[in-house]
Protein backbone atom coordinates (compact mmCIF):
# COMPACT_ATOMS: atom_id res chain seq x y z
CA UNK A 1 0.00 0.00 0.00
CA UNK A 2 2.61 2.32 0.59
CA UNK A 3 4.61 1.15 -1.93
CA UNK A 4 1.56 2.37 -4.38
CA UNK A 5 1.16 5.48 -2.44
CA UNK A 6 4.10 6.30 -2.95
CA UNK A 7 4.92 5.27 -6.56
CA UNK A 8 1.75 7.69 -7.53
CA UNK A 9 2.86 10.50 -5.06
CA UNK A 10 5.97 10.87 -5.79
CA UNK A 11 5.84 10.18 -9.48
CA UNK A 12 8.28 7.59 -10.31
CA UNK A 13 8.82 6.46 -13.71
CA UNK A 14 8.13 3.17 -14.51
CA UNK A 15 11.14 2.69 -16.47
CA UNK A 16 13.25 3.91 -13.31
CA UNK A 17 11.09 1.61 -10.41
CA UNK A 18 7.80 -0.37 -11.24
CA UNK A 19 4.67 0.05 -9.17
CA UNK A 20 2.52 -2.59 -7.30
CA UNK A 21 0.23 -3.28 -9.80
CA UNK A 22 2.79 -3.63 -12.74
CA UNK A 23 4.82 -5.59 -10.53
CA UNK A 24 1.78 -8.11 -9.54
CA UNK A 25 0.39 -7.89 -13.39
CA UNK A 26 3.71 -8.74 -14.70
CA UNK A 27 3.83 -11.65 -11.98
CA UNK A 28 0.67 -13.34 -13.22
CA UNK A 29 1.65 -12.59 -16.74
CA UNK A 30 4.98 -13.88 -15.81
CA UNK A 31 3.46 -17.54 -14.63
CA UNK A 32 1.04 -17.24 -17.11
CA UNK A 33 3.15 -17.92 -19.85
CA UNK A 34 5.09 -20.01 -17.90
CA UNK A 35 8.00 -17.83 -18.76
CA UNK A 36 9.14 -17.31 -14.77
CA UNK A 37 8.51 -20.90 -14.04
CA UNK A 38 10.59 -22.21 -16.80
CA UNK A 39 13.76 -19.26 -15.43
CA UNK A 40 13.08 -20.55 -12.00
CA UNK A 41 13.29 -24.38 -13.09
CA UNK A 42 16.17 -23.78 -15.32
CA UNK A 43 17.85 -21.54 -12.66
CA UNK A 44 17.35 -24.35 -9.62
CA UNK A 45 18.58 -27.14 -11.97
CA UNK A 46 21.65 -25.12 -12.51
CA UNK A 47 22.08 -24.63 -8.84
CA UNK A 48 21.54 -27.98 -7.32
CA UNK A 49 23.76 -29.58 -10.27
CA UNK A 50 26.71 -27.36 -8.78
CA UNK A 51 25.41 -27.15 -5.17
CA UNK A 52 26.27 -31.19 -5.53
CA UNK A 53 29.32 -31.03 -6.83
CA UNK A 54 30.78 -28.06 -4.33
CA UNK A 55 29.58 -29.96 -1.46
CA UNK A 56 31.18 -33.71 -2.55
CA UNK A 57 34.51 -31.45 -3.71
CA UNK A 58 34.25 -29.29 -0.27
CA UNK A 59 33.77 -32.80 2.07
CA UNK A 60 36.79 -34.36 0.14
CA UNK A 61 38.85 -31.36 0.20
CA UNK A 62 37.95 -30.60 3.67
CA UNK A 63 38.98 -33.67 5.10
CA UNK A 64 42.06 -34.21 3.02
CA UNK A 65 43.28 -30.69 5.11
CA UNK A 66 42.12 -32.53 8.44
CA UNK A 67 44.13 -35.36 8.19
CA UNK A 68 47.10 -34.28 6.21
CA UNK A 69 49.11 -31.63 8.32
CA UNK A 70 51.38 -30.99 4.97
CA UNK A 71 47.89 -31.11 2.92
CA UNK A 72 47.13 -28.16 5.18
CA UNK A 73 49.89 -26.12 5.47
CA UNK A 74 49.74 -25.78 1.12
CA UNK A 75 46.93 -26.55 -0.41
CA UNK A 76 44.94 -25.24 2.45
CA UNK A 77 46.36 -21.82 2.41
CA UNK A 78 45.27 -21.77 -1.34
CA UNK A 79 41.82 -22.44 -0.87
CA UNK A 80 42.11 -19.99 1.87
CA UNK A 81 43.14 -17.68 -0.34
CA UNK A 82 40.98 -18.68 -2.85
CA UNK A 83 37.60 -18.57 -1.02
CA UNK A 84 38.53 -14.72 -1.03
CA UNK A 85 37.94 -14.35 -4.62
CA UNK A 86 34.32 -13.72 -5.89
CA UNK A 87 33.38 -16.23 -7.82
CA UNK A 88 32.28 -14.45 -10.96
CA UNK A 89 35.72 -12.99 -11.59
CA UNK A 90 36.41 -16.96 -12.70
CA UNK A 91 33.46 -16.24 -15.28
CA UNK A 92 35.41 -15.02 -18.15
CA UNK A 93 37.84 -17.82 -17.57
CA UNK A 94 34.85 -20.14 -17.28
CA UNK A 95 33.56 -18.41 -20.90
CA UNK A 96 36.99 -19.32 -22.81
CA UNK A 97 37.39 -22.75 -20.71
CA UNK A 98 33.38 -23.92 -21.43
CA UNK A 99 32.16 -21.36 -23.60
CA UNK A 100 28.72 -19.18 -22.97
CA UNK A 101 27.06 -21.98 -21.91
CA UNK A 102 25.47 -23.82 -18.76
CA UNK A 103 28.53 -25.50 -18.08
CA UNK A 104 30.60 -21.50 -17.46
CA UNK A 105 27.46 -20.98 -14.67
CA UNK A 106 27.49 -23.90 -13.08
CA UNK A 107 31.10 -23.57 -13.08
CA UNK A 108 31.74 -20.67 -10.87
CA UNK A 109 28.40 -21.44 -9.04
CA UNK A 110 29.99 -24.86 -7.60
CA UNK A 111 33.81 -22.50 -7.53
CA UNK A 112 31.47 -20.08 -5.29
CA UNK A 113 30.26 -22.74 -2.69
CA UNK A 114 32.82 -25.12 -2.82
CA UNK A 115 35.79 -23.50 -0.64
CA UNK A 116 33.32 -22.50 2.13
CA UNK A 117 32.18 -26.28 2.11
CA UNK A 118 36.11 -27.13 2.56
CA UNK A 119 36.81 -24.99 5.19
CA UNK A 120 33.30 -25.70 7.34
CA UNK A 121 34.28 -29.66 6.52
CA UNK A 122 38.20 -29.11 8.08
CA UNK A 123 36.93 -27.23 10.79
CA UNK A 124 34.13 -29.73 11.86
CA UNK A 125 36.67 -32.68 11.53
CA UNK A 126 39.29 -31.14 13.37
CA UNK A 127 36.71 -30.28 16.31
CA UNK A 128 35.49 -33.90 16.91
CA UNK A 129 36.30 -35.23 20.08
CA UNK A 130 39.35 -37.46 19.69
CA UNK A 131 37.48 -39.85 21.81
CA UNK A 132 34.74 -40.86 19.07
CA UNK A 133 37.66 -41.60 16.60
CA UNK A 134 39.53 -43.47 19.14
CA UNK A 135 36.28 -45.73 20.35
CA UNK A 136 35.54 -45.69 16.55
CA UNK A 137 38.81 -47.55 15.78
CA UNK A 138 38.69 -49.66 18.97
CA UNK A 139 35.30 -51.31 17.33
CA UNK A 140 37.14 -51.81 14.14
CA UNK A 141 36.36 -49.08 11.47
CA UNK A 142 39.49 -49.00 10.70
CA UNK A 143 41.07 -45.37 9.25
CA UNK A 144 39.91 -45.38 6.16
CA UNK A 145 36.25 -44.82 4.23
CA UNK A 146 34.35 -46.35 7.08
CA UNK A 147 35.84 -44.38 9.71
CA UNK A 148 34.79 -41.41 6.91
CA UNK A 149 31.06 -41.97 6.31
CA UNK A 150 30.18 -43.30 9.35
CA UNK A 151 32.76 -41.39 12.30
CA UNK A 152 34.06 -38.31 10.77
CA UNK A 153 30.82 -37.03 8.76
CA UNK A 154 27.78 -37.70 11.36
CA UNK A 155 31.12 -36.26 14.08
CA UNK A 156 31.71 -32.99 12.14
CA UNK A 157 27.55 -32.48 11.44
CA UNK A 158 27.03 -29.38 13.30
CA UNK A 159 29.37 -27.50 11.32
CA UNK A 160 29.20 -29.26 8.48
CA UNK A 161 25.18 -27.78 8.51
CA UNK A 162 26.39 -24.43 9.20
CA UNK A 163 28.83 -24.87 5.91
CA UNK A 164 26.18 -26.17 3.74
CA UNK A 165 24.04 -23.05 4.69
CA UNK A 166 26.78 -20.75 3.76
CA UNK A 167 27.50 -22.46 0.69
CA UNK A 168 23.94 -22.52 -0.16
CA UNK A 169 23.85 -18.51 -0.54
CA UNK A 170 26.97 -18.08 -2.03
CA UNK A 171 25.85 -20.72 -4.62
CA UNK A 172 22.90 -18.05 -5.27
CA UNK A 173 24.95 -15.09 -5.46
CA UNK A 174 27.42 -16.52 -7.78
CA UNK A 175 24.54 -18.09 -10.21
CA UNK A 176 22.72 -15.62 -10.35
CA UNK A 177 25.67 -12.90 -11.19
CA UNK A 178 27.01 -16.02 -13.70
CA UNK A 179 23.32 -15.90 -15.48
CA UNK A 180 23.35 -12.30 -15.66
CA UNK A 181 26.42 -13.00 -18.48
CA UNK A 182 26.91 -15.81 -19.91
CA UNK A 183 23.91 -17.38 -21.59
CA UNK A 184 20.58 -19.91 -21.19
CA UNK A 185 16.95 -19.25 -19.83
CA UNK A 186 17.07 -18.41 -16.24
CA UNK A 187 16.41 -15.86 -13.51
CA UNK A 188 19.74 -13.94 -14.04
CA UNK A 189 19.35 -13.76 -18.03
CA UNK A 190 15.44 -13.02 -17.16
CA UNK A 191 16.95 -10.03 -14.87
CA UNK A 192 19.35 -8.99 -18.41
CA UNK A 193 16.18 -9.40 -20.48
CA UNK A 194 13.81 -7.36 -18.77
CA UNK A 195 16.56 -4.55 -18.35
CA UNK A 196 16.76 -4.93 -22.66
CA UNK A 197 13.53 -4.68 -22.55
CA UNK A 198 13.10 -1.57 -20.05
CA UNK A 199 10.50 -3.84 -18.15
CA UNK A 200 11.43 -3.16 -14.37
CA UNK A 201 8.33 -5.14 -13.34
CA UNK A 202 9.88 -8.36 -14.16
CA UNK A 203 12.96 -7.00 -12.84
CA UNK A 204 11.61 -6.69 -9.77
CA UNK A 205 9.72 -9.90 -9.69
CA UNK A 206 13.42 -11.61 -10.22
CA UNK A 207 14.26 -10.34 -7.50
CA UNK A 208 11.65 -10.87 -5.50
CA UNK A 209 11.73 -14.63 -6.44
CA UNK A 210 15.01 -14.82 -6.05
CA UNK A 211 14.93 -13.88 -2.16
CA UNK A 212 12.01 -15.88 -1.41
CA UNK A 213 13.18 -18.97 -2.51
CA UNK A 214 16.56 -18.28 -0.69
CA UNK A 215 14.34 -17.87 2.64
CA UNK A 216 11.98 -20.65 1.90
CA UNK A 217 15.30 -23.01 0.84
CA UNK A 218 16.88 -21.37 4.10
CA UNK A 219 14.35 -21.84 6.51
CA UNK A 220 12.28 -24.53 5.52
CA UNK A 221 14.99 -27.05 4.67
CA UNK A 222 18.06 -25.77 5.92
CA UNK A 223 17.30 -24.50 9.73
CA UNK A 224 14.66 -26.95 9.95
CA UNK A 225 17.40 -29.73 9.43
CA UNK A 226 20.26 -27.97 11.26
CA UNK A 227 17.59 -27.29 14.36
CA UNK A 228 16.59 -31.14 14.18
CA UNK A 229 20.24 -32.47 14.22
CA UNK A 230 21.01 -30.10 17.09
CA UNK A 231 18.73 -31.21 19.59
CA UNK A 232 19.37 -34.73 18.75
CA UNK A 233 23.35 -34.42 19.46
CA UNK A 234 22.10 -32.69 22.65
CA UNK A 235 23.21 -29.50 22.00
CA UNK A 236 19.98 -27.58 22.37
CA UNK A 237 17.33 -28.30 24.38
CA UNK A 238 13.71 -29.46 23.33
CA UNK A 239 11.77 -26.84 24.86
CA UNK A 240 12.67 -23.96 22.06
CA UNK B 1 47.17 -62.82 27.20
CA UNK B 2 49.14 -59.56 27.59
CA UNK B 3 53.02 -59.61 28.26
CA UNK B 4 54.49 -56.54 28.62
CA UNK B 5 58.13 -56.32 28.55
CA UNK B 6 60.64 -53.57 29.70
CA UNK B 7 58.69 -50.78 27.63
CA UNK B 8 59.40 -47.32 27.92
CA UNK B 9 57.48 -44.14 26.35
CA UNK B 10 59.15 -40.57 25.98
CA UNK B 11 56.77 -37.97 25.02
CA UNK B 12 58.46 -34.71 22.90
CA UNK B 13 56.88 -32.41 24.66
CA UNK B 14 56.10 -28.31 22.96
CA UNK B 15 59.79 -26.95 24.32
CA UNK B 16 61.53 -29.55 22.89
CA UNK B 17 62.80 -31.65 25.58
CA UNK B 18 60.92 -35.31 25.91
CA UNK B 19 59.08 -36.65 28.88
CA UNK B 20 59.56 -39.68 30.47
CA UNK B 21 56.16 -40.95 30.64
CA UNK B 22 56.89 -45.20 31.00
CA UNK B 23 60.51 -46.23 32.48
CA UNK B 24 61.25 -49.86 31.13
CA UNK B 25 57.90 -51.53 32.86
CA UNK B 26 57.19 -55.49 32.52
CA UNK B 27 54.11 -56.83 33.94
CA UNK B 28 52.01 -60.25 32.37
CA UNK B 29 48.27 -60.42 32.65
CA UNK B 30 46.64 -63.93 32.61
CA UNK B 31 43.63 -64.56 30.23
CA UNK B 32 40.14 -64.37 32.56
CA UNK B 33 42.24 -62.44 35.11
CA UNK B 34 40.98 -59.34 36.44
CA UNK B 35 44.41 -56.82 36.54
CA UNK B 36 43.61 -53.08 38.00
CA UNK B 37 46.54 -50.68 37.46
CA UNK B 38 46.42 -48.02 40.12
CA UNK B 39 48.80 -45.29 40.98
CA UNK B 40 48.57 -41.09 41.09
CA UNK B 41 46.94 -38.76 38.26
CA UNK B 42 50.13 -38.63 35.67
CA UNK B 43 51.56 -41.74 37.18
CA UNK B 44 51.48 -43.45 33.30
CA UNK B 45 48.95 -46.29 33.88
CA UNK B 46 46.60 -44.75 30.76
CA UNK B 47 49.66 -44.44 28.88
CA UNK B 48 49.82 -48.25 29.47
CA UNK B 49 46.52 -48.70 28.46
CA UNK B 50 46.57 -46.57 24.94
CA UNK B 51 50.17 -48.77 24.01
CA UNK B 52 48.24 -52.05 24.66
CA UNK B 53 45.13 -50.60 22.72
CA UNK B 54 47.08 -49.18 19.84
CA UNK B 55 46.41 -45.55 20.24
CA UNK B 56 50.04 -44.83 21.10
CA UNK B 57 53.81 -47.03 20.51
CA UNK B 58 56.04 -47.30 22.56
CA UNK B 59 59.44 -45.85 22.53
CA UNK B 60 61.19 -49.32 23.56
CA UNK B 61 60.25 -52.56 24.94
CA UNK B 62 57.94 -55.23 23.88
CA UNK B 63 54.33 -55.88 24.06
CA UNK B 64 52.76 -58.90 23.07
CA UNK B 65 48.77 -59.34 23.23
CA UNK B 66 47.67 -62.79 22.48
CA UNK B 67 51.62 -63.52 21.29
CA UNK B 68 51.28 -60.94 18.52
CA UNK B 69 52.14 -57.46 18.05
CA UNK B 70 50.11 -54.91 18.25
CA UNK B 71 49.63 -52.64 14.55
CA UNK B 72 46.71 -50.72 15.35
CA UNK B 73 43.27 -50.53 17.31
CA UNK B 74 41.24 -53.30 17.07
CA UNK B 75 38.15 -54.60 18.50
CA UNK B 76 39.82 -58.00 20.30
CA UNK B 77 41.12 -55.48 23.21
CA UNK B 78 37.99 -52.96 22.93
CA UNK B 79 38.26 -49.78 25.13
CA UNK B 80 36.12 -48.44 27.44
CA UNK B 81 36.53 -44.85 28.39
CA UNK B 82 36.27 -42.77 31.18
CA UNK B 83 34.05 -40.43 29.07
CA UNK B 84 31.66 -43.21 27.90
CA UNK B 85 32.54 -42.60 24.05
CA UNK B 86 29.55 -42.63 23.10
CA UNK B 87 28.58 -41.71 19.27
CA UNK B 88 25.95 -38.75 20.33
CA UNK B 89 24.62 -38.89 16.90
CA UNK B 90 23.60 -42.43 17.20
CA UNK B 91 21.00 -44.00 19.39
CA UNK B 92 21.97 -46.39 22.15
CA UNK B 93 20.68 -49.68 19.89
CA UNK B 94 23.37 -47.80 17.50
CA UNK B 95 25.58 -47.39 19.33
CA UNK B 96 25.77 -50.91 20.71
CA UNK B 97 25.63 -52.68 16.90
CA UNK B 98 28.13 -49.91 16.11
CA UNK B 99 31.20 -52.43 16.09
CA UNK B 100 28.93 -55.64 14.58
CA UNK B 101 28.27 -53.35 12.10
CA UNK B 102 32.14 -53.10 11.05
CA UNK B 103 32.03 -56.65 10.77
CA UNK B 104 29.33 -56.81 7.89
CA UNK B 105 26.57 -58.54 10.40
CA UNK B 106 23.58 -57.85 8.72
CA UNK B 107 20.97 -55.21 10.21
CA UNK B 108 18.72 -57.45 11.40
CA UNK B 109 20.73 -60.14 12.99
CA UNK B 110 22.74 -56.97 14.82
CA UNK B 111 20.26 -55.76 16.05
CA UNK B 112 19.29 -58.39 17.93
CA UNK B 113 22.28 -59.33 19.18
CA UNK B 114 22.85 -55.28 20.20
CA UNK B 115 19.20 -55.86 22.24
CA UNK B 116 20.12 -58.96 23.63
CA UNK B 117 23.65 -56.99 25.25
CA UNK B 118 21.43 -54.01 25.88
CA UNK B 119 19.82 -56.13 28.05
CA UNK B 120 22.41 -57.55 29.97
CA UNK B 121 22.99 -54.60 31.10
CA UNK B 122 19.28 -53.45 32.03
CA UNK B 123 18.55 -50.53 29.64
CA UNK B 124 16.17 -52.17 27.27
CA UNK B 125 13.54 -49.20 27.91
CA UNK B 126 16.54 -47.14 26.86
CA UNK B 127 17.58 -48.82 23.52
CA UNK B 128 16.18 -46.16 21.22
CA UNK B 129 17.57 -43.16 23.19
CA UNK B 130 20.09 -40.72 22.28
CA UNK B 131 23.08 -40.76 24.48
CA UNK B 132 22.50 -37.15 25.48
CA UNK B 133 19.14 -38.54 27.56
CA UNK B 134 21.02 -40.81 29.16
CA UNK B 135 22.40 -40.58 32.95
CA UNK B 136 26.24 -40.97 33.48
CA UNK B 137 25.65 -44.38 34.96
CA UNK B 138 23.44 -45.46 32.01
CA UNK B 139 25.48 -44.18 29.13
CA UNK B 140 28.61 -45.98 31.08
CA UNK B 141 26.33 -48.74 30.74
CA UNK B 142 25.69 -48.20 27.31
CA UNK B 143 29.31 -47.99 26.86
CA UNK B 144 30.30 -51.55 28.26
CA UNK B 145 27.57 -53.44 26.09
CA UNK B 146 29.36 -51.88 23.18
CA UNK B 147 32.69 -53.02 24.04
CA UNK B 148 30.86 -56.73 24.83
CA UNK B 149 29.32 -57.22 22.03
CA UNK B 150 32.45 -57.63 20.26
CA UNK B 151 32.88 -60.39 22.17
CA UNK B 152 36.69 -58.94 22.73
CA UNK B 153 39.41 -61.53 24.59
CA UNK B 154 40.26 -58.18 26.51
CA UNK B 155 38.72 -55.49 27.91
CA UNK B 156 40.76 -52.15 28.53
CA UNK B 157 38.79 -50.17 30.77
CA UNK B 158 40.34 -46.53 31.81
CA UNK B 159 38.90 -45.10 34.92
CA UNK B 160 35.48 -45.78 33.15
CA UNK B 161 33.79 -45.12 36.47
CA UNK B 162 35.87 -42.20 37.50
CA UNK B 163 33.09 -39.84 36.57
CA UNK B 164 30.24 -41.03 38.48
CA UNK B 165 28.72 -40.35 41.63
CA UNK B 166 29.47 -42.99 44.73
CA UNK B 167 25.97 -44.65 44.68
CA UNK B 168 26.02 -45.49 40.83
CA UNK B 169 29.70 -46.58 41.04
CA UNK B 170 28.64 -49.31 43.66
CA UNK B 171 26.03 -50.57 41.63
CA UNK B 172 28.46 -50.36 38.46
CA UNK B 173 30.91 -52.27 40.37
CA UNK B 174 28.81 -55.55 41.15
CA UNK B 175 27.33 -55.30 37.67
CA UNK B 176 30.76 -55.53 36.20
CA UNK B 177 31.87 -58.25 38.61
CA UNK B 178 28.90 -60.09 37.26
CA UNK B 179 29.58 -59.58 33.84
CA UNK B 180 33.39 -60.92 34.49
CA UNK B 181 32.12 -63.75 36.34
CA UNK B 182 29.88 -64.73 33.52
CA UNK B 183 31.98 -63.54 30.87
CA UNK B 184 35.45 -64.81 31.83
CA UNK B 185 37.15 -61.72 29.61
CA UNK B 186 40.87 -60.63 30.57
CA UNK B 187 39.61 -56.87 31.93
CA UNK B 188 43.09 -54.64 32.91
CA UNK B 189 41.17 -51.81 34.61
CA UNK B 190 42.56 -48.54 35.20
CA UNK B 191 41.56 -46.57 38.55
CA UNK B 192 43.30 -43.97 41.10
CA UNK B 193 40.34 -45.39 43.47
CA UNK B 194 42.11 -47.76 45.87
CA UNK B 195 38.83 -49.06 47.36
CA UNK B 196 37.61 -49.76 43.63
CA UNK B 197 40.57 -51.56 42.59
CA UNK B 198 40.34 -53.88 45.98
CA UNK B 199 37.00 -54.60 45.00
CA UNK B 200 37.48 -55.59 41.25
CA UNK B 201 40.78 -57.05 41.31
CA UNK B 202 42.37 -60.29 41.36
CA UNK B 203 45.60 -58.32 41.11
CA UNK B 204 46.47 -54.97 41.83
CA UNK B 205 49.22 -53.66 40.44
CA UNK B 206 50.80 -50.19 42.10
CA UNK B 207 52.37 -47.40 39.90
CA UNK B 208 54.89 -44.85 41.38
CA UNK B 209 54.96 -41.84 39.07
CA UNK B 210 57.93 -39.54 37.52
CA UNK B 211 58.78 -41.81 35.74
CA UNK B 212 55.88 -44.53 35.96
CA UNK B 213 57.26 -48.27 37.44
CA UNK B 214 55.03 -50.70 38.85
CA UNK B 215 55.66 -50.05 42.48
CA UNK B 216 54.32 -53.21 44.08
CA UNK B 217 51.92 -56.02 43.52
CA UNK B 218 48.93 -56.78 45.51
CA UNK B 219 46.95 -59.96 44.81
CA UNK B 220 43.50 -59.87 46.60
CA UNK B 221 42.39 -63.35 47.38
CA UNK B 222 39.32 -62.33 48.77
CA UNK B 223 35.97 -64.85 47.33
CA UNK B 224 33.92 -63.81 44.93
CA UNK B 225 31.50 -62.01 44.39
CA UNK B 226 33.07 -59.53 46.68
CA UNK B 227 31.56 -58.03 49.79
CA UNK B 228 32.63 -54.81 51.07
CA UNK B 229 32.66 -55.21 54.50
CA UNK B 230 35.13 -58.26 53.61
CA UNK B 231 37.93 -57.68 56.39
CA UNK B 232 40.68 -58.80 53.87
CA UNK B 233 39.29 -56.54 51.60
CA UNK B 234 40.20 -53.69 53.85
CA UNK B 235 43.38 -55.22 55.23
CA UNK B 236 44.63 -54.79 51.60
CA UNK B 237 43.04 -51.76 51.15
CA UNK B 238 45.50 -50.24 53.69
CA UNK B 239 48.82 -51.94 52.66
CA UNK B 240 48.42 -50.22 49.28
CA UNK B 241 47.17 -47.11 51.04
CA UNK B 242 50.97 -47.34 52.81
CA UNK B 243 52.26 -48.22 50.09
CA UNK B 244 51.35 -45.11 47.52
CA UNK B 245 51.46 -42.24 50.58
CA UNK B 246 55.27 -41.61 49.08
CA UNK B 247 53.61 -41.00 45.66
CA UNK B 248 51.07 -39.22 46.94
CA UNK B 249 53.51 -36.60 48.64
CA UNK B 250 55.57 -36.94 45.44
CA UNK B 251 52.52 -35.74 43.27
CA UNK B 252 51.26 -32.91 45.87
CA UNK B 253 55.31 -31.58 45.92
CA UNK B 254 54.78 -31.20 41.97
CA UNK B 255 51.51 -29.63 41.74
CA UNK B 256 52.01 -27.14 44.68
CA UNK B 257 56.07 -26.38 43.72
CA UNK B 258 56.62 -26.20 47.48
CA UNK B 259 59.33 -28.87 48.32
CA UNK B 260 58.79 -28.49 51.95
CA UNK B 261 54.45 -29.47 51.90
CA UNK B 262 54.83 -32.61 53.21
CA UNK B 263 51.60 -35.39 52.90
CA UNK B 264 52.57 -37.68 56.15
CA UNK B 265 53.35 -34.81 58.33
CA UNK B 266 49.93 -33.14 59.94
CA UNK B 267 50.75 -30.01 58.40
CA UNK B 268 47.94 -28.05 59.90
CA UNK B 269 49.52 -25.36 62.10
CA UNK B 270 49.27 -25.66 65.91
CA UNK B 271 48.71 -21.88 66.33
CA UNK B 272 45.88 -22.32 68.41
CA UNK B 273 47.51 -24.13 70.78
CA UNK B 274 50.41 -21.10 70.40
CA UNK B 275 48.77 -19.23 73.10
CA UNK B 276 47.94 -22.23 75.47
CA UNK B 277 48.09 -21.40 78.87
CA UNK B 278 48.57 -17.25 77.96
CA UNK B 279 45.63 -15.93 80.17
CA UNK B 280 46.73 -18.33 82.78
Amino acid sequence: MVWEAAYRMIGWESWKFPSLFQTVESFYNGFAHGQLLEAIINSLRRLLIAFAISISIGLLLGLMFSRSKVIDDTLGFVVIALQTVPSIAWLPFAIIWFGFNDKSVIFITALGATWTMAIATRTGIKNISPIYIRAAQTLGTGTGWRMFTQVLVPGAFPHLMTGIRVAWAFAWRALVAGELIANGAGLGQLLQDGRGLGDTALMLNVVIIIAVLGTISDHFCFKKLEDKLLIRYGLESHTK
Amino acid sequence: MIVIDKVSKQFNQRDGSSFQALDSISLSIKEGEFVSLLGPSGCGKSTVLNLIAGFDKSTSGVIKVNGGDIKAPGPDRVVVFQEHGLFPWLTVLENVAFGLKQKGIGKKERQELALEQIRAVHLSKFADRYPHELSGGMKQRAAIARALIMDPQILLMDEPFAALDEQTRLVLHKELEEIWLRTGKTILFITHNIREAVMLSDRVLVMSTRPGTIKKEFVVQAARPRESSDPLLHHVERSIMECLADELEKVVKEEMGDDTYSFKKNNISDRNFGGMGSGI
